[in-house]
């Protein structure tokens, strides 16, 4: 269809959006004054644009007053851009010959005044209209998708992302950065509300990961650079050298009990330094790959290269151990990837009021998890640092949550955690158990009933923030004992009261290196340092790089059904692409006029995808429509003006500013 | 780099030990101290409770002769002073009726506090400006074997921890560390001294004096050291009461520039250390223990 | 100026960091000054000189761009390439005279939707303070001392003078056409 030789007819529609607009936007005056423009052919209100009835009244109108441009005024093109040009399409037109206002986002919901809000509706109504008369018919870009997956991180969440694909016949990398796959899940005892053992759960599900044959696996493995786009990426994979052949070792645990290290020495990072370990070890007895792993920082060998190497004499004719292992680096393509990289607890150093690192018996929930775990360091003895069965154990809520001195947030699992800890370390010990809380939070398939069950069972729960954990005894009873001090809010007086064992409920905070992830996968962040979801509701796995998912504890802090929940969710987003087998690409990439550029080629060394080359033979610049991502650098910095970006074309952008201040 | 030197009334009365050990240890680290000329009260305590717009003319008089005097950091060794010199710092940004308020004061004697001095505490200089590698150097008399439960009252943490940390306050403890003395642990470093309680509800005050005392001898400490005028004085002053009380806890309370006087070899004269009623007679071996061999070798020589 | 004068300003919010924090604004129900009108690009990189220029020119008081933080650009860096530009653009405007309030670049990432609120307020406020920039006029006045130039250029030309007002005019085509 060639419009330029057409009348123009352009339709507007504002939307109510129900109240949302109608409440603060004059929608009938925008329609009125919509319809005074030239070129417009139709302006109508209509209270809910997106709905069924609302596409269909586009369709119809396109059909019946030959409508050959559409607008529609209403919420943020980020939501339903796609929609109405889906809707302008049914009816026949192409549907770039739409355009989008902002009247919700950027409007109605910003103002009060509306008057103002109305007149701001009408401004931007009219550059919409300006700029629609320069669109063109543009086709979609469809590329193919690679039908392999990535998924980073192996905790709960990168594991059942990584079955589900594996299992509907796609070919998964799971790439882990620790030495074995579980994550913290790995070091959990029991989980809420059902008391089911974790590593019940768990451990199947990790050595089914390991044996896939869909699956392959990379523990030990960073992923160090990302290239490409939704359907074609291109991945490199570091593998640190963990100074063990993989596919040598059989995990028979020989060069443990070889190592010159007779007993364990070493800080054990599995059990939370709780216990000891060799510098070769194997992180806990159902690591997945059941392969050792020798630690370069402990290891007398690998320090000062003179030990008499007993592992390797164990290991014998396996010859699994390689001591000269260094880095390398696997590429693989993908179409498609998942950001489960997890959280990191919060470092209860952060609150000094509360002791820990200086009093040996204060724990955190995480290392309390190792201490009454049946493989734990004590073989789930709940002993104390300083060698005592606890009588009276004090589990402090919301350390390093709901704090405006260190984190605003709620991280969601302490509460139910820390009655999880309750019972077990009741179970256990027989202890008088107090929870100092400042609200319990319950809201799950269970939960309320789990804190009914604690109450029944003699816990004791004490409202209000605790305000420091101290050895100083003021009483006899208090002597040799951690006294906790609070303000009880529901008694009404301050507390002190004494005991021999303190858990801190850390919460949960974004890992360490979320910000190098982050700019790794081009993700955004929220404030908080967590990865952002495209929409909340509408797209809560999406990312705002397409073909780019997140799951778990990296999104925000979240229970084990919600990351499982969330994981089948991304895993199903990813399938959803690669069965489709293609995506559909904007088309705002750029183009040169070959017949008005120069050949100055300012504009090569700008595109930061290479996607720019010279042309010798006609001594123009060409732009490689596949690998442009449509930025539009190129087209403002060209001194000719002869790159044209669709969708943005110098046209359009100008009738849109002089659109916007056209209105008085 | 230069300071303002803010004594206040404790340190010319009843604190003066401190003032006259902080000088020479100050004068010793090449500290250039230059006490401000007609300085008067900071404001502190009683009257800042009356009528917080009087107190707060009162101090910022001072911010505006540190102004007029070249504009220096104050060095406000007293933590009332210490205190009260920020707080009104703080209201003077903060309420734009009190800056009014304090203007128009100022404006009658034709003065002016706009230049937002900034007020620092010895520690917060002896730690972050000077440095503690600085001092070391200068320690020739280290206090080994000296056991010190370091004490830093509310005053300085609390509500504006500006140099420190508002739970567990560490400048002392490494400041001590650098000394050679042992720094003893103990969770009562910013608990109240009794303030003035002692002379309000003694029966209040005396039993804080007590816990702070008892607790500090009860995990070795050898004496306190504070950063308080008042702080010393409650903590020295009432023993007599404590013991009628709850028994002897017998323990010395100095201030942390008497301890620094001592590792820099400065003749005792120059620390009024006299001035305690419990006497702190504890003294470091003088020179400090050399390694062993090579003298030995020399004397054999010669 | 009169009483109730408002300033127009006109914004170019990238897609991915500040058009989406204007969004979060919305969905968070921030208030703010309703004198921006925001042209959605996909990249702060595409924000041609000419656009700051155009705006100025057809009435806008003030221009707000809105890019990623530095090192958090979709497309790598195209915020750096406008930075770049805007250093150069900002010595153009000032030698018009135009204040160097009125035209301000901001990173604001997808979360700051309060940063949103926070500049286009601030913005608002600065050149409310400023006044109207009136610059459609003194450009209307130099379109017209150029015609007038060119018409005397054409009249010395045609053999009556050559003194330096003719390298004048020859010179001064480039400053009109903005």
């Amino acid at each position: 269809m060639n419009s330029n030789r057409e009348e123009l007819r352009i339709g507007f529609y504002v939307c109510h959006c129900g109240h949302n607009i109608a409440a603060t936007v004059d929608c009938a005056e925008v329609a009125r004054y919509v319809g005074t423009l030239p070129h417009v052919a139709l302006s109508r209100e209509y209270k809910y644009m997106c709905s069924d009835p609302g596409q269909e009244l586009i369709q119809q109108d396109i059909r019946e007053h030959k409508l050959n441009r559409v607008v529609v005024a209403s919420c943020s093109p980020l939501l339903h851009e796609h929609t109405f040009r889906g809707a302008t399409e049914a009816g026949g037109l192409n549907p770039f010959y739409f355009h989008m206002v902002n009247i919700r986002e950027h409007n109605s919901w910003v103002h009060t005044d509306r008057k103002e809000a109305t007149e701001k509706a009408k401004a931007l109504a009219q550059a919409a209209i300006e700029r629609v008369a320069h669109h063109k018919a543009l086709e979609v870009k469809r590329v193919k998708i690679h039908a392999d997956v990535l998924v980073v991180g192996g905790g709960i969440a990168g594991i059942h992302a990584a079955m589900t694909m594996a299992n509907a016949g796609k070919k998964v990398y799971l790439v882990e950065r620790e030495p074995t796959i579980g994550g913290h899940m790995a070091k959990f005892d029991k989980t809420f509300p059902t008391l089911d053992c974790a590593a019940c759960i768990l451990t199947p599900k990790m050595s089914e990961v390991g044996n896939h044959p869909n699956i392959t696996l990379w523990t030990y493995s960073e992923v160090t650079k990302v290239d490409g786009y939704v359907g074609n990426y291109k991945v490199t994979v570091k593998h640190k050298p963990r100074y063990i052949v993989e596919d040598a070792c059989v995990g028979c645990m020989e060069c443990i009990d070889a190592c010159v290290y007779k007993t364990p020495k070493f800080e054990d990072e599995f059990n939370e330094g709780l216990g000891k370990r060799k510098p070769v070890f194997i992180p806990f007895p159902q690591a997945t790959p059941q392969v050792v792993i020798i630690d370069p920082e402990t290891c007398l060998n690998l320090k000062t290269g003179k030990c008499k190497k007993t592992c390797v004499e164990a290991c014998a004719d396996r010859m699994a151990i390689d001591f000269t292992q260094q880095e390398t680096f696997d590429e693989i393509e993908v179409g498609t990837m998942i950001v489960a990289t997890g959280f990191k607890t919060f470092d209860a150093k952060r609150v000094p009021a509360y002791g820990y690192g200086v009093y040996p018996n204060v724990y955190t929930a995480l290392e309390v998890e190792r201490l009454v775990n049946a493989s734990g360091p004590t073989g789930g003895e709940v002993i104390t640092r300083d060698g005592r069965h606890p009588k009276s154990i004090g589990i402090i809520h919301c350390v390093g949550s709901r704090d405006k001195k260190t984190n605003v947030w709620c991280s969601r699992v302490c509460c139910m955690y820390s009655m999880k800890l309750a019972l077990l370390l009741k179970e256990h010990t027989g202890a008088e158990i107090y929870n100092f809380y400042i609200d319990i939070r319950t809201p799950g398939k269970g939960y309320e009933e789990f804190y009914n069950k604690l109450l029944d069972e003699g816990v004791h729960f004490i409202r209000g923030r605790v305000g420091e954990v101290t050895d100083w005894a003021m009483t006899p009873e208090e002597e040799g004992k951690l006294t906790i001090r609070v303000e009880d809010t529901l008694a009404g007086y301050v507390r002190r009261i004494p005991v021999d064992m303190v858990v801190l409920a850390t919460g949960l905070e974004p890992q360490q290196d979320a910000q190098d992830v982050r700019r790794l996968f081009n993700l955004s962040c929220g404030g908080e340092g967590w990865f952002l979801e495209r929409h909340p509701k509408l797209a809560p796995v999406s990312t705002f790089t397409d073909g780019i998912f997140i799951a778990g504890g990296c999104q925000g802090p979240r229970d084990i059904p919600d990351t499982v929940a969330q994981a089948g969710a991304a895993a199903a987003e990813c399938l959803a692409l690669i069965d489709k087998g293609y995506v559909e690409q904007e088309p705002n990439t750029a183009f040169v006029l070959a017949e008005e550029c120069s050949g100055c080629k300012s504009c090569i060394p700008l595109c930061p995808y290479t996607a720019i080359a010279f042309d010798e033979s006609s001594k123009v610049a060409v732009i490689n429509e596949a690998l442009c991502k449509g930025c539009g650098t190129c087209v403002a910095s060209c001194p000719s003006g002869s790159i044209v970006q669709n969708l943005f074309e110098d046209d359009e952008v100008f009738s849109e500013i002089k659109g916007v201040l056209a209105y008085d | 780099m230069k300071y303002s030197y803010f004594p206040g009334c404790s340190l010319k009365g009843l604190g003066r030990a401190y003032e006259e050990s902080l000088l020479p240890v100050m004068k010793h680290l090449g500290v250039d101290l230059q006490e401000l000329d007609d300085w008067n009260c900071c404001g502190a305590t009683a009257y800042m409770s009356v009528d917080e717009a009087k107190a707060c003319v009162l101090a910022s008089r001072n911010l505006a002769l540190a102004e007029r005097d070249g504009n220096h950091p104050i060095l406000a060794p007293c933590s009332a002073c210490y205190l009260v010199l920020n707080k009104t710092k703080h209201y003077l940004h903060q309420y734009p009726k009190m800056k009014a308020t304090v203007d128009r004061a100022l404006n009658a004697v034709g003065m002016k506090c706009e230049k937002d001095v900034p007020v620092r505490h010895p520690l917060d200089v002896l730690i972050n400006d000077i440095g503690l590698d600085a001092i070391k150097m200068k320690v020739t008399k280290p206090l080994q074997g000296l056991k010190v439960a370091p004490y830093y009252g509310c005053q300085i943490v609390r509500p504006y921890a500006t140099f420190d940390d508002q739970a567990n306050p560490t400048t002392m403890d490494r400041l001590l560390e650098a000394l050679g003395a042992t720094v003893i642990r103990w969770p009562l470093k910013t608990k109240c001294c009794g303030g003035s309680l002692t002379g309000t509800i003694p029966e209040a005050g005396i039993r804080m004096v007590y816990i702070l005392l008892n607790e500090a001898k009860k995990r070795g400490a050898d004496c306190l050291a504070t950063v308080c005028p008042l702080c010393q004085f409650n903590l020295d002053g009432y023993h007599s009461a404590v013991r009628r009380q709850y028994g002897d806890v017998l323990l010395p309370t100095v201030y942390f520039s008497q301890l620094m006087g001592l590792a820099f070899g400065l003749p005792d004269r120059d620390l009024a250390l006299n001035r305690a009623a419990i006497p702190f007679r504890w003294r470091p071996s003088s020179p400090p223990p050399a390694p062993a061999k090579p003298p030995a070798a020399k004397s054999v020589a010669a | 100026m009169t009483k109730d004068w408002k300033p127009r300003i006109v914004a170019f919010f990238c897609n991915w960091c500040t058009y989406t924090a204007a969004d979060l604004a919305g969905v968070s129900r921030l208030k703010y000054a309703s004198n921006v009108r925001v042209i959605r690009l996909m990249c702060s990189g595409r924000v041609d000189p000419q656009f700051i220029l155009e705006a100025l020119t057809h009435g806008a008081d003030g221009v707000l761009i809105g890019g990623c933080h530095p090192f958090d650009c979709h497309y790598v860096e195209g915020n750096y390439k406008m930075l770049r530009r805007f250093q150069l653009l900002k010595r153009l405007l000032a030698d018009m005279g135009i204040e160097d309030q009125r035209v301000r670049l901001e990173w604001i990432s997808a979360a700051e939707g309060d940063k949103v609120k926070r500049v286009i307020n601030d913005l608002t406020q600065q050149i409310q303070a400023l006044g109207p920039l009136g610059f459609p006029s003194k450009v209307a006045d130099w379109d017209r001392e150029m015609t007038e130039l060119e018409h005397h250029v054409t009249a010395t030309a045609a053999g009556v003078c050559a003194c330096g007002e003719s390298e004048m005019a020859a010179a001064k085509p480039e400053v009109a056409h903005v």
